[in-house]
């Protein structure tokens, strides 16, 4: 079974990020770049599918050229080759736009399944198997806990509020995974030193047949206006406990009138 | 005035419509008259149509077929884009539950149209308020293709009453084999509570590593009852299994807006704050005064959990 396993580059959750005011788009100067965490569960589902079933795992990206780093981290975890779609002019392309290069690369792999984090922690849309699955009429499982494929078929069971949903489709299909998903492995040294020498094949929109003015920020669907950081909290106040904290914490939410 | 179409989010078997549905018709006003739409199984629309129609639903839209609810998300998408092209609406506002973005992401392809997730405020103009980055920076942002598509973010908007004709008209549904390609074979229910959802409820306790147990959660649940709040948890919570992932926020879980919450061992780290830091008013409950989560917090208590919130608790229930 080949799956292809779509990894997106974006500035570590964890440390400050900021849009850059030329423009509004992301800064990727203004933090690390890291891979979406989320898509590590997609990886590591699509390695152990790949350990049961056979067949070889693809990486896609569509994302600058310090995306390479992520790309890297897919391939040493495990997957066998990728696909890095690299154009100036993609700079500051919305998800709509985003979406068309994906299905345009697609369009030029063979797959069986395509799997994806159930969110970029950058934008946080969740929305990238929807919109892939538009385009390219695939059957969308999105939001996964489990997946189970047998006989052409896709089983999964989508995490929903207080219990799953439980879905089915044929293949090939485009399914994205929640992190309660599975534990992503670590890369070995291994696997580390193997990355270096596995094919990573660039592609620009010319080599997809998208027009370049179809993307990026200039004909996005939407755009940023404006930005500004959240106004800063007055200064709370902070009590020591000393026999009293529950005391001063109830008075506290009486003074609010919510007790 | 132009019409905008609003669809309804709809509680399970028959539970009538969610909050997030009269906020998002309070949304909608801002850009012309609301329409409601109303998606599902035969007979779904006769329990809620007034409601609608209460908050401002001048039409409701019936669009009800089996094959609406028997394949995840494309019929949806497939019904709206069908109204689209024949109403031209101003808009479309649908609430932003992970479906509602997925109907959001299809329709905008469907209908050649952007679309803006996460809207936290609608102004007349079409502009669009979102919190980017864990909440940490506010954004202004407008679709500039086809028909705006807005999904709105749960408790960011007060819903008010606006009394409005709520005329009900039928949509045929013929759903094409393209969008039945993914069967819900089955919801399953695995947790049921009588505590508020954890997105609706205008008070959410929340605990994280530092309650050390899952029975320990026991003084978690014990607030929250206290104060009529939903239980949240923190991601180290949910990993360590003191409570389920369904009641996770953050980044990578929920994300809440309440009137007070309450954030107990937990340490504040960016990716939880994510999912509450537009709370009104924050209350942090840490025995390290050096916890982040001080920064947020209007009021905070430095102590042990173990103790200053059994004993809150009490003190609570004595006052009613
Ligand atoms: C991509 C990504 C997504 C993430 N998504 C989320 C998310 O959605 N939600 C989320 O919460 N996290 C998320 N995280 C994890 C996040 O970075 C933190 O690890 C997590 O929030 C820590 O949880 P915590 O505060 O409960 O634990 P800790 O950071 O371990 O804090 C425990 C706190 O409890 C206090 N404490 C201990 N004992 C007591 C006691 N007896 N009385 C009082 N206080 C006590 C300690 O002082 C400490 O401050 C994510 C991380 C990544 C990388
Ligand atoms: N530029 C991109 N390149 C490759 N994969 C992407 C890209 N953008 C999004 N994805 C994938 O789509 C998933 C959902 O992203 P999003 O809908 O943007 O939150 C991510 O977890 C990635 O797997």
């Amino acid at each position: 079974m080949n799956i292809v396993v779509l990894v997106k580059q974006v500035p570590d959750s964890g440390s400050e990020r900021k849009l850059d005011p030329a423009d509004n788009t992301v800064d990727r100067a203004a933090a690390d770049n890291v891979i979406n965490e989320m898509d590590e569960y997609a990886i590591e589902e699509a390695l152990t599918l790949k350990e049961a079933q056979g067949g070889e795992v693809t990486v896609l990206t569509v994302g600058p050229e310090s995306a390479t780093d992520a790309i890297r981290k897919a391939l040493s975890m495990g997957a066998d080759k990728a696909v890095h779609v690299i154009d100036d002019a993609i700079h500051g392309s919305c998800a709509v736009q985003t979406s068309a290069v994906l299905a345009a690369a697609l369009g030029q792999m063979e797959y069986d399944l395509v799997m994806c984090g159930a969110e970029a922690t950058d934008a946080q849309l969740s929305v990238m198997p929807a919109l892939l699955a538009e385009r390219l009429g695939l059957p969308q499982l999105s939001g996964a806990r489990k997946v189970t494929i047998e006989g052409g078929t896709a089983k999964v069971e989508r995490q929903t509020d207080g219990g799953f949903w439980a879905l089915e489709a044929p293949l090939p299909a485009i399914i994205s995974t929640w992190d309660t998903i599975n534990e992503p492995r670590y890369p070995s040294f291994k696997g580390i030193m193997a990355a270096k020498k596995k094919p990573v094949e660039t592609k620009t929109l010319a080599d997809l047949g998208v027009d370049a003015g179809s993307v990026g920020l200039a004909s996005a669907t939407s755009k940023v206006l404006d930005f500004a950081g959240r106004p800063p909290k007055g200064e709370g106040v902070k009590v020591t406990d000393e026999g009293d904290g529950a005391q001063k914490f109830v008075d506290y939410l009486a003074g609010q009138k919510i007790v | 005035m132009a019409e905008v179409l609003v669809l309804a989010e709809l509680n399970p078997a028959g539970g009538g419509v969610r909050k997030t549905t009269l906020e998002a018709l309070t949304a909608a006003r801002a850009l012309g008259e609301p329409s409601a739409v109303v998606l599902g199984a035969p007979g779904t629309a006769a329990g809620v149509k007034d409601v609608l129609a209460e908050y401002g639903a001048a039409t409701v839209y019936v669009a009800e077929s089996e094959d609406v609810e028997a394949y995840l998300v494309a019929p949806k998408a497939e019904v709206l884009a069908q109204l689209v092209s024949e109403k031209s609406p101003a808009a479309v506002v649908i609430p932003s539950s992970p479906e509602g973005k997925e109907i959001a992401a299809r329709l905008a392809i469907k209908t050649g149209s952007g679309f803006l997730t996460d809207v936290t405020e609608i102004a007349s103009d079409g502009t669009a308020t979102q919190a980017a980055f864990a909440g940490a920076t506010i954004v202004h942002s407008q679709v500039t293709v086809g028909t705006p598509i807005y999904t709105l973010r749960g408790n960011s908007v007060t819903p008010e009453p606006a009394p409005a004709a709520g005329a009900e008209q039928t949509v045929d549904v013929a759903v094409s084999d393209a969008a039945k390609q993914v069967r819900v074979v089955e919801r399953v229910v695995e947790q049921k509570s009588n505590r508020p959802e954890l997105t609706e409820a205008s008070i959410v306790v929340s605990g994280g590593r530092g309650v050390a147990s899952a029975e320990n959660f026991s003084i978690i649940e014990g607030l929250a009852d206290s104060l009529g709040a939903a239980v949240g948890a923190s991601r180290a919570a949910v990993d360590s299994g003191f409570y389920p992932h369904s009641f996770q926020v953050g980044q990578t879980g929920k994300t809440v807006s309440p009137q007070l919450y309450v954030a107990v061992g937990i340490s504040g780290a960016i990716q939880h704050r994510a999912g509450m830091q537009t709370s009104k008013t924050i209350v942090a409950i840490n025995k390290d005064p050096e916890a982040p989560i001080f920064e947020l917090a209007d009021f905070g208590v430095i102590g042990d959990l173990n103790t200053v919130v059994p004993a809150a608790t009490e003190q609570i229930n004595a006052r009613k």
